[in-house]
């Protein structure tokens, strides 16, 4: 048996010249909420050169497992912000599911993952140490002040910026910051002193979750039950999580009393049933954490008001079903830093953070609609949903088809901004499924002989991504788009190439396995205009600096 | 034609990258269809729904084997005494 989560205790301070009582300071940028979110976001302005004061109410992680599945393309984003590796070396990759319906298991399914890609399908991690992780590495950068304990009392927002009186164990002080973002969570107290509000639709439904320490061996499996016999007429949803902790959702229905179902008398039995009938009475376990939360879906009309910006859970909730929760709030971060630092260095009008707004409420409105679909199916309103639900679960133990249709989540994946003004619509004709707003599939390349991935081969800001037969029959095109790496907002030229070879002061990428070609639709003289979030602005089938010019300024917002 | 038993769900207007919208979109609007109705009402719906999906098969042969289909998964045991035609009727025995 593991030792339980040690909770980390982080030092309480003052932003850099802040004196309690001492009239106003002033921040270029802050940041509300240490979560997963609002460090994240922290930690990429600070990799962009930013100064960013950090303020969190608390001193220590969130309790409890909470999020815990991390989709590919959310540790892709943990990649460039240095915790990648961490959160793939601790989690649990997991493949297998299976689904149950009454007394059977009706199907499985193999999340096989598609090859060529550096990054698990999904990785289930606890949340507390992912912030961990994220707060370890945000401490790393000096750019970064992160304030624990320092409690936003009161909020007011205005054209040039905001004003937050903040509480701490020192005394209070004011705080003037040029730009905010609010990523305080789902009650989130910042948006509701700035008079904002969510709005969509609740559920009235309870889930008991329990992470559960098992000693002894049990399968790293996701296991969905459809009302089974040790809970019936509800669902259970069980994950393996690290360190041997098992999470368990179990549906309780509205009528449940939350205190009592809380209680280790009520739980216990419970998971015990569920061990029992799986054939697993042998099996010891021990109570980590329990909890009981109802859910609604929804979010803000808009997540940008002036110079205040929202990410995360404060900004849209979705149901638990898909881990759309955690995943689109990291992928909110990824869409506005490099957009709110061309902003704040003046490379980019401020209508660049409308497009924020505008693929990012996209993208919510893509998590609410998968995540209440999933929430529909796994818990019918109506006598009739209840019976197609039946029918479909029946069907789906013998064909394929039904399973289609079974919902027990579809699991968080990123959106594709085809819709953007960003985006410069294809002129050319490609035949793969990216298109300009989708976000760019990694593959395996070589670099200088050494394998790697594609993906870690981008620049900070906008890439130019070129595609060859040999590298030294890019030539003149080379020549022609090179300044591009050093204009105002800079694009980086990388050349990726079907023979291997090297070019003077330009990074080639041998696409050795072709990979690359193939998920690019890729042929001589391809060219890809990537933005810095890894989404694909603009797409030619020959380089023209002129064309690249303006899709990189429209990607700008201009 | 076969019956098809793999997913066939498409929405050739809207692609997406994602497989599962059109199949989570039918059964959502599917139910929209019902909301409001009597059991009655409901039971009826259904019942036309079939007609009219049946005549867009149209190909008696796989109305058929998708009526076997549906009897086999409900109660296994009779499905050879129940009187649906296999295959072999539809080429006029």
């Amino acid at each position: 048996m593991t030792a339980a989560y040690v909770y980390p205790k982080y030092p309480f301070r003052l932003p850099g010249g802040v004196v309690p009582g001492a009239g106003e300071a002033r921040a270029p940028l802050v940041v509300v909420g240490a979560g997963p979110i609002g460090l994240a976001a922290a930690i990429d302005a600070a990799q962009r050169g930013q100064e960013v004061v950090l303020l969190d109410d608390d001193d220590t992680v969130s309790v409890g497992s909470r999020g815990l599945c991390y989709a590919k393309r959310t540790i892709e984003i943990l990649d460039r912000l240095g915790a990648g590796d961490a959160v793939v070396a601790k989690g649990v990759t997991w493949n297998t599911g299976r689904v149950f319906h009454r007394d059977d298991e009706i199907y499985h399914f193999d999340l096989l993952d598609a090859p060529g890609h550096q990054r698990p399908g999904m990785v289930n991690l606890q949340q507390y140490y992912l912030e961990e992780f994220l707060a370890d590495r945000a401490a790393a950068l000096p750019q970064v002040t992160l304030c624990w304990k320092n409690r936003v009392a009161a909020a007011r927002a205005d054209a040039d910026g905001a004003t937050l009186d903040v509480e701490t164990p020192t005394g209070g002080y004011r705080l003037r910051a040029d730009w905010l973002i609010v990523a305080d969570g789902a009650r989130s107290p910042v948006r509701k002193m700035l008079g904002l509000d969510a709005e969509g639709r609740v559920f009235n439904d309870r889930f008991l979750i329990a992470d559960v320490a098992m000693h002894a061996d049990f399968p790293a499996e996701r296991w969905f039950w459809f009302d089974p016999p040790f809970h019936r007429g509800q669902s259970v949803l069980l994950h393996r999580q690290a360190d041997d902790i098992w999470r368990i959702d179990f549906q309780l229905g509205w009528n449940a009393d939350p205190e009592a179902e809380k209680r280790p008398e009520h739980v216990i039995p419970r998971i015990r049933a569920m061990l029992d009938h799986q054939g697993y009475q042998d099996i010891d376990f021990s109570l980590e954490w329990v909890s009981v939360y109802t859910f609604q879906c929804r979010r803000m009309l808009h997540f940008r008001h002036g110079r205040v910006l929202f990410a995360g859970d404060a900004a849209h909730q979705v149901s638990p079903f898909g881990a759309r929760g955690a995943n689109s709030g990291i992928q909110d971060v990824d869409n506005l830093i490099w957009k709110l630092d061309l902003v704040m260095r003046g490379k980019a009008p401020a209508a660049l953070l409308d497009s924020y707004d505008a693929e990012r409420t996209a993208a919510a409105d893509e998590n609410i609609l998968n995540s209440a679909r999933s929430t529909d199916f796994i818990t019918p309103k109506s006598p009739v949903a209840l019976r197609y639900r039946d029918a479909t679960l029946q069907l789906a133990s013998r064909h394929a088809f039904a399973r289609a249709l079974v919902n027990s989540g579809r699991l968080s994946a990123p959106t594709h901004y085809w819709d953007s003004t960003l985006c410069s619509p294809d002129r050319d004709r490609f035949d793969c499924l990216l298109r300009p707003g989708s976000p760019l599939d990694d593959a395996p390349i070589e670099r200088d002989g050494r394998p790697g991935w594609l993906l870690q081969q981008l620049a900070d800001g906008f890439t130019l991504l070129l595609f060859t037969d040999r590298p030294e029959s890019l030539g003149s095109a080379l020549a022609e788009l090179a300044p591009l790496g050093a204009g105002a907002v800079p694009a980086r030229c990388v050349v990726v190439s079907e023979q291997p070879g090297t070019l003077p002061g330009v990074v080639v990428l041998h696409d050795a396995q072709h990979f690359a070609a193939e998920r690019y639709d890729a042929q001589e003289g391809t060219t890809y205009l990537v933005r810095p979030d890894q989404h694909i602005a603009a797409r030619w089938r020959r380089p023209d600096a002129a064309a690249v010019r303006a899709a990189l300024t429209r990607a700008c917002g201009h | 034609m076969e019956l098809i038993l793999e997913p066939h769900f498409a929405d050739p207007g809207y692609p997406s990258p994602y497989s599962h919208l059109a199949a989570d979109a039918f059964y959502a609007e599917l139910l929209q269809a019902h909301d409001g109705l009597s059991p009655e009402q409901s039971a009826m719906l259904d019942a036309k729904l079939v007609l009219l999906l049946a005549n867009q098969v149209g190909d008696l042969g796989v109305l058929r084997a998708a009526l076997r289909a549906v009897r086999e998964d409900i109660e296994p045991e009779r499905v050879a005494q129940c009187r649906i035609p296999d295959l072999a009727g539809s080429r006029g025995t």
